[in-house]
């Protein structure tokens, strides 16, 4: 019998080693998502219901669902930025906030991004909301970090304190969740480019930047 | 403590932390299979690191070539432990493979990604660990000795 043990020993691991490889594949693979048409972006009409980074007019829209605790997403937030530049004037980018449960301080930060939309300044508190995500996420009183982010955004505190308790900024968080919740989405960052989700080979840099110059191909065919 | 024993108790440990960086490169590789790269278990840098040119080699994740490298290192140290000398012989080049390979996955990350994936830097832990209990592992000609 011992000689045969470590045969044993070893073709149990090999066994377990696949199982629970294929059980984590099919619990992680990705569910292609498509926005439904009545739902899809247009063009620059949109523009007043959503936040816009790049070029209101692009002819391609990279739709994001973040939530601002989630550590992946701000690490994305910055390879966006840059994505934004390198397509100029051909991308758009689109912020949804997509606060998780999970994430203790998520939805106030969304309210905050949106109080500070209110003033002409969201896409400043969304990038200083991710930088700073190490510390606010940590911090016993979010509201007083929040609120010195306002002020060093330039924005009017007091207004911005109303704001951020004030019914038009959750309604803004809440129209943004269900709309992703009616797509199915279930975790962030999630990104749509051209109303349609990434594929699993689409997950990269390299890929993301196939996926939009297929768009960029698509539309201009359709021209 | 004879020799002998002092070796299988190392080819033993050698098999244990061999499970572990098994189970690390399974999960990177379903990660690189998903194209969860964007998530990755809430590693901020893991999109930068997994999501590379490096990540993979002739489209295959460098990953995959990992759960192989940590079976074969598996396989070699039960073997071994049991008394089985062509897996002591084939473990050590193995190791010293996966060893090299480490290095430079951590050269990328730390000078060319500048980003650093915490489940590569669990796994390289994992190779230098088995790397010391090799160079640990008392000379062949001590055994008969023992």
């Amino acid at each position: 019998m011992k000689r045969y043990l470590p045969f044993i020993i070893v073709g149990v691991i090999a066994l377990a080693t696949l199982g629970s490889g294929a059980i984590l594949y099919r619990a992680k693979r990705p569910q292609l998502l498509a926005i439904p048409e009545n739902k899809m972006l247009s063009g620059k009409s949109d523009a007043e219901s959503m936040h816009v980074r790049g070029n209101p007019d692009a002819p391609v829209t990279l739709e994001e669902f973040g939530d601002f605790q989630c550590p992946p997403c701000g690490s994305f937030a910055g390879f966006i930025d840059g994505l934004v530049k390198e397509y100029d004037p051909h991308l758009r980018v689109v912020f949804r906030n997509f606060p998780l449960k999970v994430h203790e301080h998520a939805r106030e930060a969304a309210l905050a991004a949106e109080a500070a939309g209110l003033q002409g300044h969201f896409w400043e508190m969304h990038d200083v909301l991710y930088r700073e995500q190490m510390v606010w996420t940590k911090a016993p009183n979010v509201r007083e970090l929040f609120d010195s982010y306002a002020a060093t955004i330039g924005l009017n505190v007091d207004q911005f304190r109303k704001d951020l308790d004030g019914e038009k900024v959750k309604a803004r968080v809440d129209s943004d969740q269900e709309r992703g919740h009616s797509f199915g989405i279930e975790k962030t960052p999630t990104i749509f480019i051209n109303n349609r989700s990434l594929g699993s080979s689409d997950r990269t840099p390299e890929g993301l930047r196939a996926t939009i110059d297929a768009a960029l191909k698509a539309k201009a065919a359709t021209k | 403590m004879t020799v002998s024993r002092f070796r299988n108790i190392l080819y033993t440990v050698a098999a244990i932390v061999s499970l572990a960086g098994l189970a690390d490169a399974t999960y990177l590789t379903v990660q690189a299979l998903t194209g969860e790269t964007l998530g990755c278990g809430g590693s901020p840098d893991c999109f930068r690191v997994l999501g590379s040119s490096y990540a993979r080699v002739g489209g295959i994740p460098v990953a995959l070539f990992g759960v192989l490298a940590y079976f074969s290192a598996f396989a070699f140290a039960t073997f071994a432990a049991f008394g089985y000398a062509r897996a002591r012989l084939l473990l050590i080049p193995t190791i010293g493979a996966m060893f090299l390979a480490t290095l430079w996955l951590l050269y990328v990350q730390a000078f060319l990604l500048h980003a650093y994936c915490r489940y590569c830097l669990f796994s390289a832990a994992i190779t230098f660990l088995l790397a010391g209990l090799v160079i640990a592992l008392p000379p062949e000609r001590d055994a008969s000795g023992a």
